[in-house]
């Protein structure tokens, strides 16, 4: 299987793309075959994923596996770097899993005005962005794919958004490229300060920003800091989120949600704590204040909320606080916890868009106070909303748990030398959090699901969940379940990959 | 006195270039008026011919030098000549059926033409005072002249007037300043300047004299403050004119500035950097902002180009800066810049000329639900806005990516800051560009559309670029080592 080897992570990425380029060589007329192409290309790049789960050495989980370094553009020394470890492989599946189900989901309700064959192959290349951007090992084709995500997701809210959806589509698209605009300088400064320069992120890595000035560092922090927390979004950079959220289509919310927020998260754990740890541990009361100010910032906007997308959005940024919260402490438990809450935070809330758009197809509205008694129409539907509700909420037994608790109580005890007392502190708030976030999920719920049914709604026909939906929601469900009860799976992965990220912040403190 | 010094394989691109004009006007008085058409496919091989010398000598590899130095043929003005010839390929593709169908005379348009292409592959090479004038002049002549081709419509003549005056009054400018360097370096070729320029003297005066020299091109380069000629100029003119304007002699200035400042006054950092800084800043700013308020496709493609030039202007205000590496990075970083945005505006412009078939119109509104009733056209074009904006994968990015890796390697305070206006421009940019592109996806089509074909020449000025543009996004390897090559004649 040695070809397999170095193989694997070009077919994970590229397979997409060549099934983008077969389905826009297809009539538009022949929207069955476009469909079949489409979930044939998913399923072998999920095969390929499934191939490298059983071929992953779990042994050796900290160290980059499947790689592939060949030159790319030697003029400016940056190379096709592609490796996978125990941080990079949960994300790597959990995307080529979302956008599989994302297909399947589609495949009788596309939303107007229809047309699958473009939907189709913007989501396909969406799918190549995504995946490449958890394997990249080269800051420059890191940068590439991190951008690719941008113009897919611009049309796909754009085109097949709601009503305010150029507005949407607009705002989502000048946030990123603003972020990621200062985010490039910064790696180009790290790449001049580095010595022999390289775009190597292992490379970087490995130097720990070794001879570049404490307040250069800082700066450099700075660029990477706006490029990704903006992604993530972190408050105050959040406001492009909700109104991106609500117009996109009811799949681009889920990918939204479940895999671009994480291209953030994933950035700071990847690229900027690793490689400058020194700004890092000056940046990270900051970064956790921010983290904190964000889980009650998106409560309070959840209790505000009259539509249940919008609600579902804020309470994302709450819960990607409590990501950057574990991320903040430095520790190998806080960034653990992190990665953990990234997979969680990706099948919870991907699930919840996914039934706030099917609640949104049968009802023709998301307004919280017109819906009611879905638990008497769709009892079905009824019962997975209340059980994605308390997965979010971080009910014991469910995977948000395993996101949410131990990454509050990572604040507990940050690295050394960050402020314990800062940190107690953000732990009490964070927790006060946890206490809102079961507010606003169980006030959704009792609206949306519990009581009577509206006279509105009295004499129409609701259909229960369906079949594509049934297929698309069936593996979420049962995943939300395992790695509630077996959280193991993903730690164990994740940790040794962490631990040498941690490491670093050890030495610093002495 | 011994006869010059003729290498004709060196001359070989212009030499058949000048063939081809006189073929075109020979064959324009032989043929039928229904048979003038062919002056076009005449002018086409032309250019494709001409490439064939170029490549050849990229192959060989020697620099060849003639007449004292004042013109040489090395790797960089290689590259520049493939370049223009390209345009030039790509433009006369553009016109054949607008001119055919526009009821204008097309001989004379074809001989204008390369004319002027002929001037810009003059100017690559050109490394003295009046070999770049002659070239400067060879090409804009030419297309005074084409401004003004639609000669019924008052916009035209405004447009061709305006461009005229401008230019005429930006060569005055120009010769003032480089007669005042002739007089004190007491030699027009640019290698000889420099030997003067290294040596220290001059003073103030000679301050002055560059200050002259560099408004002139600033003029014919559509710096801010002195641009605005440029979007009236653009959008009277025929379109296919304004697309050889926003690219072939915008580059041909960039050519002799890059060749100006980087031969012949690199020594007097503290005369021209200033100048170029507040140019690079002025140009990506006041361009950007004034294209947000367009309505009209022509005129932000016009503001936009006044603002891609700004980003062109970038390395040469750091090119002086730092410990000195930043020279070669900065000059292969305009270079590779020019090379990018001619092949995407271009492009740009052949989608512009395509749509307008349909549309019957540059106006952004027209371009409703594009999408939907020509998905090809809107694709092409969104890929073409997109790549301006410098999204990757498509061109763009990498240009803008050489950009700011010559500012953050400059490493100064002053170089950062212009970074960091360089970025966030990059985001203004892209509001209207993906604005254009928003309108072709996401608004509604209407009532009545247009099932006007695409000719295959149009086609073709469509797909070329497209596939370069893809090429260089995903591999910049190919342009970039161009770019490297060329550095190696500083």
């Amino acid at each position: 299987m040695d070809w397999f080897d170095s193989w694997a992570l070009t077919l994970a990425t590229f397979l997409p793309l060549v099934g983008c380029a077969v389905v826009l060589l297809i009539p538009r007329a022949k929207e069955e075959l476009i469909k079949q192409v489409t979930l044939l290309t998913t399923l072998l790049t999920l095969a390929v994923g499934v191939m490298i789960l059983f071929q992953f050495d779990y042994d050796a989980a900290d160290k980059l596996q499947f790689t592939v370094d060949k030159s790319w553009i030697d003029v400016i020394s940056s190379r096709y770097h592609m490796g996978l470890d125990g941080i990079s492989l949960p994300l790597l599946i959990l995307t080529l899993g979302i956008t599989l189900l994302c297909v399947v989901y589609s495949w009788d309700h596309f939303p107007e005005p229809h047309n699958p064959k473009a939907f189709l192959a913007l989501m396909l290349v969406l799918e190549t962005g995504m995946a490449g951007t958890f394997v990249a090992q080269d800051l420059i084709l890191f940068f590439i794919f991190f951008e690719l995500v941008l113009l897919p997701m611009y049309f796909m809210i754009g085109v097949w958004g709601g009503p305010n959806r150029d507005y949407a589509s607009m705002k989502f698209f000048l946030f990123t490229l603003f972020g990621s605009a200062l985010m490039l300088l910064s790696f180009l400064a790290l790449f001049f300060l580095s010595e022999p320069h390289t775009f190597d992120i292992v490379k970087l890595t490995e130097m720990h920003g070794a001879g570049i000035a404490h307040g250069t560092q800082l700066l450099i922090f700075g660029g990477l800091f706006l490029g990704f927390a903006i992604k993530v979004p972190m408050f105050p950079f959040h406001t492009w989120l909700p109104d991106a959220h609500t117009e996109a289509p009811t799949v681009g919310s889920v990918i939204l949600a479940a895999v671009l927020l994480k291209l953030g998260t994933y950035g700071f754990v990847r690229i900027a704590l690793p490689i400058l740890p020194e700004a890092a541990h000056s940046w990270a009361p900051y970064i956790g204040a921010l983290a904190v100010i964000g889980i009650i910032y998106g409560a309070l906007g959840c209790l505000a909320q009259k539509d249940m997308k919008r609600l579902i959005a804020f309470s994302s940024v709450a819960h990607m606080g409590f990501v950057m919260l574990g991320i903040s402490t430095l520790t190998s438990f806080g960034i653990n916890a992190a990665i953990f809450g990234m997979v969680a935070h990706g099948l919870i809330t991907g699930m919840l868009f996914f039934i706030a758009g099917s609640v949104q197809e049968r009802f023709h509205t998301r307004e919280i106070s017109r819906l009611g008694g879905l638990l008497l129409q769709a009892p079905k539907m009824g019962w997975i909303l209340g059980f994605c509700c308390m997965a979010s909420l971080g009910l014991p037994g469910l995977a948000g748990f395993w996101g949410e608790f131990p990454a509050v109580l990572s604040a507990y005890e940050p690295a050394d030398g960050l402020n314990l007392g800062l940190f107690r502190f953000f732990m009490v708030v964070a927790a006060i959090g946890t206490v809102l976030a079961a507010g606003y999920l169980l006030w959704m719920l009792q609206r949306v699901a519990m009581g009577k049914v509206p006279e509105e709604w009295q004499d129409a026909h609701i259909h229960d969940v369906h079949m594509p939906e049934w297929i698309a929601w069936l593996p979420l469900l049962l995943l939300i379940v395992a790695l509630g009860v077996f959280p193991g799976v993903v730690f164990n992965v994740t940790d040794d990959a962490v631990q040498v990220i941690s490491k670093s912040f050890v030495a610093e403190g002495h | 006195m011994p006869a010059p010094y003729f290498d004709y394989t060196a001359l070989a691109p212009e030499i058949i270039l000048t063939v081809t004009i006189v073929a075109v006007l020979v064959a324009d008085l032989l043929f039928e008026e229904r048979e003038k058409y062919q002056t076009s496919t005449i002018a086409g091989i032309g250019c494709l011919v001409a490439m064939i010398p170029v490549l050849y000598l990229a192959g060989n590899g020697a620099d060849r030098t003639m007449f004292g130095g004042a013109y040489t043929v090395d790797n960089y003005a290689l590259a520049m000549k493939a370049l223009f010839l390209l345009a030039g390929y790509i433009t006369i593709l553009l016109s054949t059926n607008y001119i055919e169908e526009g009821d204008y005379y097309q001989g004379e348009y074809y001989v204008l033409l390369l004319t002027a292409i002929l001037g810009m592959t003059i100017m690559a090479s050109a490394r003295d005072l009046i070999t770049i004038f002659v070239a400067l002049e060879t090409l804009s002549i030419p297309t005074y002249l084409l401004a003004g081709w639609r000669k019924h419509d008052a916009r035209s003549n405004e447009s061709s007037l305006k461009y005229y005056l401008m230019g005429v009054l930006s060569s005055a400018v120009m010769l003032y300043g480089m007669s005042i360097v002739y007089g004190l370096a007491g030699d027009t070729r640019l290698v000889e300047i420099a030997k003067y320029v290294s040596s220290g003297q001059g003073g103030q005066v000679f301050d002055v004299a560059i200050f002259f020299t560099l408004v002139g091109f600033a003029f014919k380069v559509s710096a801010v403050p002195f641009h605005f000629w440029a979007p009236d100029s653009y959008e009277g003119a025929p379109t296919p004119v304004t697309a050889f304007l926003s690219v072939a002699s915008k580059t041909g200035g960039f050519v002799a500035l890059l060749s100006l400042v980087y031969v012949g006054f690199f020594g007097r950092g503290d005369a021209w950097q200033p100048i170029l800084w507040v140019l690079a800043a002025a140009s990506m700013t006041v361009g950007n902002l004034i294209a947000l308020r367009q309505t009209n496709l022509v005129r932000m493609l016009a503001y936009s180009s006044i603002a891609q030039g700004g980003f062109m202007l970038v390395p040469f205000a750091v090119a002086n800066q730092g410990d000195g590496s930043a020279r070669p990075e900065a000059f292969s970083a305009t270079v590779v810049y020019l090379l990018i945005y001619a092949v995407m505006n271009l492009g740009a412009f052949a989608a512009l000329i395509a749509i307008a078939r349909k549309t019957r119109s540059a106006e952004i509104d027209t371009y409703s639900g594009l999408f939907n009733y020509a998905p090809a056209l809107a694709v092409t074009m969104s890929l073409f806005l997109f790549s301006l904006a410098g999204i990757p994968p498509l061109g763009g990015w990498y240009a803008k990516l050489v950009v700011f890796k010559a500012v953050i390697d400059a490493g100064t305070a002053q170089a950062v800051i212009l970074g960091v206006v360089a970025a966030l421009n990059s985001v203004i940019a892209l509001f209207y560009y993906a604005r254009v592109a928003g309108m072709m996806w996401f608004k509604p089509t209407p009532a009545e559309t247009s099932t006007a074909r695409v000719p295959v020449a149009l086609g073709a000025a469509i797909a070329l670029p497209t596939i370069l543009i893809l090429a260089i996004g995903v591999y910049p390897n190919l342009f970039a080592r161009l770019g490297e090559l060329a550095t190696k004649g500083l």
